[in-house]
């Protein structure tokens, strides 16, 4: 049996390694294009803060892990799929035959239309490389304008802050974090970031980027202006998946999987930011591009692909936990709220302390908190266990602080917790 | 056949004897905010739960993780950190549904129950049978087992 990735990101490592665990004989190859050996976006905003090295980055530390372990790297780009034929092609011209494909391309970073973006001291934060270029940018002392303040923008800002520039962010939405934060979660991380000498515009676009050989001017559509040595743009990814046009491969926002993680396409799957899987919070399928969903994606997925579609999968809890210079804020699944349900809020803005739970029924089905660090994992284990909350939701309704303890209190039901 | 660490609410008299050595293991000083063995107390103090982490077979947090910082002691079976690799993302302080890893503030990286390499402070600390370390097979690690699995909600294999 021939497995073969196209990949080299958490997804497709955590697929790899566990093919090879659940089929020890098979052969196991994955592709990936990019220079270094398979690295960790998330670990960058360490390396742009000098905290690690580039091998610091890098998802596992022993230079002949996937040799030991079986797996073959190549580098390298897939450019093209033939489904009936069970071949890729890379960009250098060499075929490459499957049994079974898993497709772990990841995401690419969104660039919006606007004038002046191609600047050179323009620069996305997603390949390791751009990190290089930012830290050349990014000299202390120099004036950095961040584009979006989506999650990512909130994890990397710190990094420039460490990194002693003067920042200016700016975002679309009419909050930071628009999407994974509510109002007053995402209020209380602006006001923080505000204290902390970040400038942050909320509620406008980037209308032109104008550059002078000494400094570009970002104008913004709110009619200010503001001056700066380098530009970050973080507004957002999209699945990297080009390379399936023509391959018969059903994609929408991502390429379309089961619950099976399995392509439109026969002996073809699809894991981690690339792949729209199944949401466990609406039952619909969607792209979450975390952490947590790639490596969990491409364990599921890889399981299927040994034990022939043997392992429904009960989708992915969108999860998310930022620490954005100091401040912790972490948000899952439905923490807007579904339909019919009811809330519980526990608001210290003084100390910037915020919890929100979101319940139907006595279950929980969402959260946002701001200024906790301790026992957020209990989160994700009330809402997928999906444990009847009995009489601690009105425990929590009342003071969401508790929430370790409830979540103590309803696995010892059999102990008869009151 | 690993040892595990067994927890018994019944016999816990909420001393908090283990809190206290937990810490002085981690980090040299008596300070149970920075133990990661847990007494939940509930009606009163009439009912004592010991909770840490069950090294458990799913090890989410050890799965998620960005930079390999957790890794198996292949003597002991628990998932250890490794303060010098984490990078403290805390990106596996969300992924492990028992809240069992957590994110240490002064120190810049997480911290779980490593099982004293063998031999558990915590235990040797309790005055009861609330807490033993005893052989996997036992009932009482099965019950906790069950338990972890159950509450995990995720098909055995899967994280
Ligand atoms: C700065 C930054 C910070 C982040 N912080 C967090 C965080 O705190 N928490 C969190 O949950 N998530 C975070 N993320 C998101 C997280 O990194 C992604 O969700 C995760 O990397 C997705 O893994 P993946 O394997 O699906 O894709 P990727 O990591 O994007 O890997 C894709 C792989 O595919 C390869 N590839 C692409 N196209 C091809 C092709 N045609 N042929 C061959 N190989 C190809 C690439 O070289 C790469 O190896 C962050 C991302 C960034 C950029």
């Amino acid at each position: 049996m021939h497995y073969v990735i196209a990949g080299a990101g958490p997804a497709a490592v955590a697929a790899a390694e566990h093919l090879k665990e659940l089929d020890p004989s098979a052969k196991v190859t994955m592709i990936g294009a990019q220079q270094q050996p398979p690295y960790s976006r998330m670990a960058i905003p360490y390396y742009l803060t000098g905290k690690v090295k580039e091998e610091g980055t890098y998802l596992r530390r022993a230079a002949n892990h996937y040799e030991e372990k079986g797996i073959e790297f190549v580098h390298g780009e897939v450019v093209s799929l033939d489904g009936p034929g069970h071949t890729v092609s890379l960009a250098d011209g060499q075929t490459i035959g499957y049994d079974k494909l898993l497709l772990a391309t990841g995401a690419e970073p969104i660039i919006p239309p606007v004038p002046g973006m191609d600047d050179p001291r323009v620069q996305q934060c997603w390949h390791l490389e751009d990190a290089e270029r930012i830290i050349e940018l990014a000299k202390p002392g120099a004036r950095a304008v961040q584009v979006g303040a989506g999650f990512i923008g909130c994890i990397i800002l710190e990094s420039w802050v460490l990194r002693e520039v003067n920042l200016t962010v700016v975002e679309m939405g009419p909050r930071m974090v628009p999407r994974m934060l509510g109002e007053k979660a995402g209020g209380l991380l602006q006001k923080w970031c505000e204290s902390k000498g970040v400038t942050v515009h909320t509620n406008t676009r980037v209308q032109s980027i104008e550059s002078t050989p000494e400094e570009l001017k970002v104008v913004l559509e709110n009619g200010e202006t503001c001056a700066a040595d380098v530009v970050i743009v973080s507004t957002g990814v999209k699945p990297r998946i080009a390379y399936l046009d023509g391959s018969g491969i059903t994609v929408d926002q991502g390429i379309v999987v089961d619950q099976h993680m399995q392509t439109s396409v026969a002996d073809v799957y699809a894991a981690g930011d690339c792949a729209q899987g199944l949401d466990f919070s609406t039952g619909e399928t969607a792209v979450h591009a975390v952490q947590p969903t790639a490596t969990e994606h491409g364990r599921v997925a890889a399981a299927n692909m040994v034990g022939n579609n043997s392992l429904p999968y009960k989708g992915s809890l969108n999860m998310n936990i930022l620490d954005t210079l100091g401040l912790v804020t972490c948000s899952f699944g439905a923490w807007e709220g579904v339909e019919g349900g009811d809330s519980g809020e526990m608001f210290n803005e003084g100390n910037y302390q915020y919890i929100n739970l979101q319940f139907k029924d006595d279950v929980l089905v969402g959260a946002n908190s701001v200024g906790y660090h301790e026992h957020l994992g209990v989160l994700r284990g009330l809402i997928e266990t999906q444990v009847p909350l009995g009489a601690w939701k009105e425990r929590l309704k009342k003071n969401p602080v508790q929430l370790a303890d409830a979540y103590v209190g309803v696995n010892q039901s059999e102990l008869k917790v009151s | 056949m690993h040892k595990a660490l067994v927890m018994e609410a019944d016999a816990c008299t909420g001393c908090h004897q283990c809190e206290m050595m937990c810490s002085y293991g981690k980090v040299g000083a008596f300070n149970i905010s920075k133990s990661v063995m847990d007494i939940t107390a509930f009606d009163g103090g009439a009912l004592n739960v010991p909770s840490t982490c069950t090294q458990c077979e799913g090890a989410w947090c050890m799965v998620v993780c960005p930079v390999q910082a957790i890794t198996v002691n292949p003597a002991t079976g628990a998932k250890e950190v490794s303060a010098e690799v984490c990078v403290g993302c805390k990106v596996c302080t969300i992924a492990c549904p028992f809240g069992a890893i957590n994110y240490d503030p002064d120190s810049g990286v997480v911290t779980k129950c490593d099982l004293c390499g063998g031999a558990p402070m915590c235990v040797e600390a309790c005055p009861t049978t609330a807490l033993a370390y005893m052989a996997e097979d036992s009932t009482g690690y099965e019950k906790m087992r069950r338990h972890a699995v159950m509450s995990a909600g995720l098909p055995e294999g899967t994280a």
